[in-house]
């Protein structure tokens, strides 16, 4: 049994293998209506998620399965003192595969250890969001057509920004990417990730601004400032409106850059860039459920 | 005081100076009921000064903290007042329940039962991880 806590516990190949199967899905969605009959997901939310919660209960009806779970902690056992891994091993006898978020670093991983089902973690704290990687590199990939020697700007908030720091782990095992860091000194990359692109000799430069490199990316993968993720809230209000993408900035980009975003959105990108055939976000948020669609089947191993 | 040549025990040498009574407390040797030296910055040819610990009995050790704490210590196993092993640490590539991890955001910040549990992720640079944050350790 497989679980999926971290991006990089899944090979390129596959990798590859998911995103031939979630374009297999767009092709053929009704061949794919019935498959997951019978068959159950728990989404259990921890922490309240709209967008990817949704998109995994989607995912598993258009795989004709059912959905059980809770949205917050507070319906949950968590409530009464539960520890995670007693709740997983519990929900593991009602369910067929969990989608688990919790605020909390590692705690998909800790489920992972004893649950008999197995555990996609759908973000856990500052740390770790490999679903939404898988969406971003359907993205990617549907956009641009590959994936190496790319130039992949990411902007906002590096530090927190779990999306921001799976997607970097993905990306970097493909050949000749280079990373373009945009952020505030106080929402830098962890000196962690840093340390791991110098040690695999992965390009990457770092800019307090985004204008100045924006003519040499071929991705711009915009993020939010997240109030939760602040203990202070007067360091959030500071830095929140750091960087706001207009059209008058996308002057000099490329024809073809393709412009990501996790979502939810503030006002990080004005919503006018959105009529900008390079603004990609939404239909990422539709990739998302296709690849989440290849990711329960691989994990549940049903084949068409 | 004499320190009397040990029969069966353990000796730990060339332990860094000043990290002895770190060891000692680790190690719980204060809970012992068997004779316990420690010599505190004695000459030491190789590293100037050094600290040791003379445990008067064959004791069960924790290799694996004692290589984390200092991997440098060599541990001299004694019986019938003659070396029967000597062995040389080295960074161990897990260790339980010695490092805690102090982000507030890993869940063992929430659930208490888990155990700390910390992976080397970089020998050059002696790094140790939280198996279930990834933050880096901070010397304890």
């Amino acid at each position: 049994m497989k679980h999926l806590i971290d991006i990089m516990q899944l090979s390129i190949e596959e990798i590859d293998e998911l995103i031939n199967t979630a374009e297999d899905i767009i092709a053929h969605p009704d061949e794919y209506a019935e498959i997951c009959k019978g068959k159950k997901l728990a989404t259990l939310f921890f922490e309240p998620s709209t967008r990817t919660r949704l998109s995994f209960e989607a995912a598993m009806y258009e795989l004709g399965g059912n959905v059980i779970g809770f949205s917050e902690a507070q319906s949950s056992s968590a409530a009464k003192g539960e520890s995670v891994s007693d709740t997983c091993q519990t929900v593991s006898c009602y369910a067929d595969i969990i989608a688990m978020r919790h605020p909390k670093e590692g705690a998909p991983y800790v489920a992972s250890l004893k649950s008999t089902v197995p555990i996609v973690n759908a973000g856990d704290g500052g740390h770790n969001h490999p679903t939404q990687t898988l969406a971003d590199l359907l993205t990617i990939h549907r956009e641009k057509g590959k994936f190496d020697g790319l130039t992949v700007g990411l902007c906002g908030d590096l530090k927190f920004g779990r999306t921001v720091h799976s997607l970097i782990n993905a990306m970097s095992r493909y050949d000749n990417v280079k990373f373009v860091l945009i952020s505030p000194d106080e929402l830098k990359i962890p000196e962690y990730l840093k340390a791991s692109l110098v040690s695999k000799g992965i390009a990457f430069e770092e800019s307090a601004s985004l204008e100045a490199v924006m003519p040499e990316l071929d991705i711009l993968y915009m993020t939010r400032v997240q109030r939760e993720r602040f203990f202070n809230e007067a360091d959030y209000i500071r830095l929140k409106d750091t960087y706001i993408l207009t059209d008058e900035k996308l002057v000099n980009a490329k024809e073809d850059l393709c412009i990501m975003h996790p979502l939810p959105r503030v006002n990080e990108i004005s919503t006018k860039v959105d009529d900008d055939p390079r603004a990609c976000y939404f239909k990422q948020v539709l990739y998302g459920k296709f690849m989440r669609m290849a990711l329960i089947l691989k994990l549940l191993e049903v084949t068409k | 005081m004499i320190i009397g040549q040990i029969k069966d025990g353990i000796v730990l040498d060339h332990i860094t100076a000043g990290k002895g009574m770190d060891i000692y407390n680790v190690l719980k040797l204060g809970e012992l009921n068997c004779t316990v030296a420690m010599i505190i910055n004695a000459d030491s040819n190789k590293m100037g000064k050094k600290d040791i610990i003379k445990i008067f009995e064959v004791i069960e050790l924790d290799l694996d903290i004692l290589g984390y704490i200092d991997p440098g210590i060599t541990v001299n196993i004694i019986k019938d007042s003659e070396l029967f092993k000597r062995k040389k640490l080295s960074l161990p590539d897990v260790v339980t329940d010695v490092i805690k991890c102090k982000n507030p955001r890993c869940i063992t910040s929430i659930e208490q039962e888990l155990v700390h549990k910390f992976r080397l992720t970089d020998a050059e640079s002696k790094t140790y991880r939280c198996i279930y944050c990834e933050s880096k350790a901070r010397k304890q």
